[in-house]
């Protein structure tokens, strides 16, 4: 998948983030949204850079809301909202044949909220990024 | 009678290329979290609950979709061809039905 400049603007004013800092300090995550952060790193230390979040920067239907994510070398892509009822949002696995790590999806948000993606990197090491998405209409999550 | 899950591969590739998979299918993703309008109860969650795609019966990529994918759902990743073959697609969904797509590609 080509994640060339044309693609990002094509999403309607795409917001692409590089992580800089670890998840759990970058910003007030809610206790449950940490807590499913938590699980799927086991506690484990997330580093900076290596994973992109590529979602409009302003949501009109908060029913189907874009997503790329890429993490080259990743085996696992773990997507959550902060601000959904649930903060669960879908889970990314690569496996033998897949060419990269990168997957595109439709989400449904609830209301303007960051969107967290963590990813399990083939050395079991962790990396994540998060990008907020301002919803008009909000979809059921 | 279920739509036909859609899946969009190159018809061709050469050895080790990586192609990119987009498929499509018809599902009303219940999230569990709407109310009847007329009851006031909780719609029951009803969604696809695991994506797994497969190649000559290799694991490609495997998705765990919550309440919050979309209704009708998109997926897009990539498969790395090693052989001409058969890309199997399976969505399986909370009352356990299971929707099954395959595509062809050659090598060119």
């Amino acid at each position: 998948m080509n994640l060339s400049r044309r693609r990002a603007l094509a999403l309607g004013g795409a917001v692409v983030t590089v992580s800089l800092v670890p998840v759990s300090m970058a910003f007030a995550l809610t206790e449950e949204t940490q807590g499913v952060i938590d699980a799927f790193t086991g506690g484990a230390a997330v580093a900076e850079g290596g994973v992109t979040l590529i979602m409009p920067e302003l949501a009109e239907n908060g029913g189907a809301v874009p997503m790329t994510v890429a993490a080259p070398g990743a085996v696992s892509i773990v997507i959550v909202a902060d601000g959904n009822p649930r903060p669960e949002v879908i889970t990314f696995n690569f496996e033998e044949l897949s060419g990269n790590s990168e997957a595109s999806t439709r989400i449904r948000l609830a209301q303007t909220q960051s969107v967290i993606a963590v990813a399990e990197m083939a050395d079991g090491s962790f990396a994540s990024t998060s990008v907020e998405v301002s919803v008009t209409l909000g979809g059921c999550g | 009678m279920a739509i036909k899950p859609r899946i969009k591969l190159p018809k061709t590739a050469a050895i080790d290329e990586v192609v990119t998979v987009k498929t499509l299918l018809t599902h009303r993703m219940e999230s569990g979290r709407r109310r009847d309008p007329d009851t006031d109860e909780i719609i029951p969650r009803m969604i696809v609950h695991t994506f797994e795609a497969t190649f000559n019966g290799r694991p490609v990529v495997t998705f765990k979709p919550e309440g919050a994918v979309s209704e009708n759902p998109y997926f897009a990743f990539s498969l790395k061809v090693p052989e001409a073959g058969e890309l199997t697609c399976v969505w399986t969904d909370d009352e356990g039905e299971v929707f099954e797509g395959s595509k062809s590609i050659e090598i060119a």
